[in-house]
């Protein structure tokens, strides 16, 4: 039964870039806390994951106001194209 | 150009002539934060307008103008993501983080993860770290880029991004996984030991 549980490095980090979302199921979130135990380096690789998710909320804070327009220059060529298209 | 159709008791109309004042912002919106590249962004609108347009004659008027032309540009972005994801061989800088060979799957010993100086100060956010931010999601291969804005910086559904690009949830997961351990070690050296 334990050797089901038991997952590499790159599953567990898999899991914890997953569980960063809210996504990973209650079964991969036990195989990652019982990888911690023998596993001093994924446990640092989690610790420093949260403090990049903080740093990506922030700048997904600061990106998602943002809103794009198509530049005048863009939009007028594109009119020129489209009106030559329709003529045609 | 104006298009009549009839459905059932009511007539839909399609003028084409007001697109790009009424859609062009939206749609450029629409694609840039997907894409995030300016003037790949325009053409995807571009190729939709025209794409539109020679297609007129199937609008069914089931839906409205812009969702109409919206979904021919998910079709553009679908066939940009395909695109990038069939090219093999090229220049990506993808790193390889774990073992592949007697040790499948645990940590290369020269990329294990490094502590980090004065990390709660290199935390606060500030312009430097956004722009170094910006620097590493830019050095991604590109449809990891692409897949880490989508979830982490818009923060759109799984679900959604899965089906705007024809990919399972499984795929979406490890490509997330590449791109934030790429990035992982990008701030670390670049940011959090320097």
């Amino acid at each position: 039964m334990f050797k089901s549980l038991k997952i590499t490095c790159d599953q567990a980090t898999t899991i914890c870039d997953k569980n960063q979302y809210g996504e990973a199921s209650l079964l991969e979130k036990l195989k990652l806390n019982l990888h911690f135990i023998r596993c001093k380096i994924c446990f640092k690789y989690t610790k420093q994951n949260m403090t990049l998710t903080k740093i990506y909320k922030g700048h997904a804070r600061s990106c998602q106001h943002v809103n794009h327009c198509m530049p005048d220059n863009a939009k007028d060529l594109l009119k020129e194209e489209f009106e030559k298209l329709q003529a045609q | 150009m104006v298009f009549y159709f009839k459905m059932a008791e009511e007539q839909v109309v399609l003028d084409t002539s007001k697109w790009i004042d009424n859609y062009a912002d939206y749609m450029y919106n629409y694609a840039i934060v997907r894409v995030n590249d300016g003037d790949l962004a325009k053409d995807l609108v571009q190729e939709t307008f025209f794409a539109g347009l020679k297609s007129a004659k199937n609008f069914q008027g089931k839906s409205t103008e812009r969702t109409w032309l919206v979904s021919i540009l998910k079709r553009k972005i679908i066939d940009y993501y395909r695109k990038i994801n069939s090219k093999k061989g090229q220049a990506e800088v993808r790193m390889n983080f774990y073992d592949d060979g007697e040790n499948e799957g645990n940590w290369l010993e020269e990329r294990v993860p490094q502590s980090w100086d004065n990390q709660s100060e290199k935390s606060i956010e500030n312009e430097e770290l956004k722009s170094q931010l910006e620097s590493c999601i830019d050095a991604l291969p590109q449809k990891y880029g692409m897949v880490f804005r989508m979830k982490t910086i818009q923060e759109f559904e799984t679900e959604e991004i899965c089906k705007e690009l024809d990919i399972t949830a499984s795929n979406l997961w490890v490509m997330i996984h590449r791109a934030r351990t790429q990035l992982r070690k990008c701030m670390e050296d670049n940011w959090f030991n320097t």
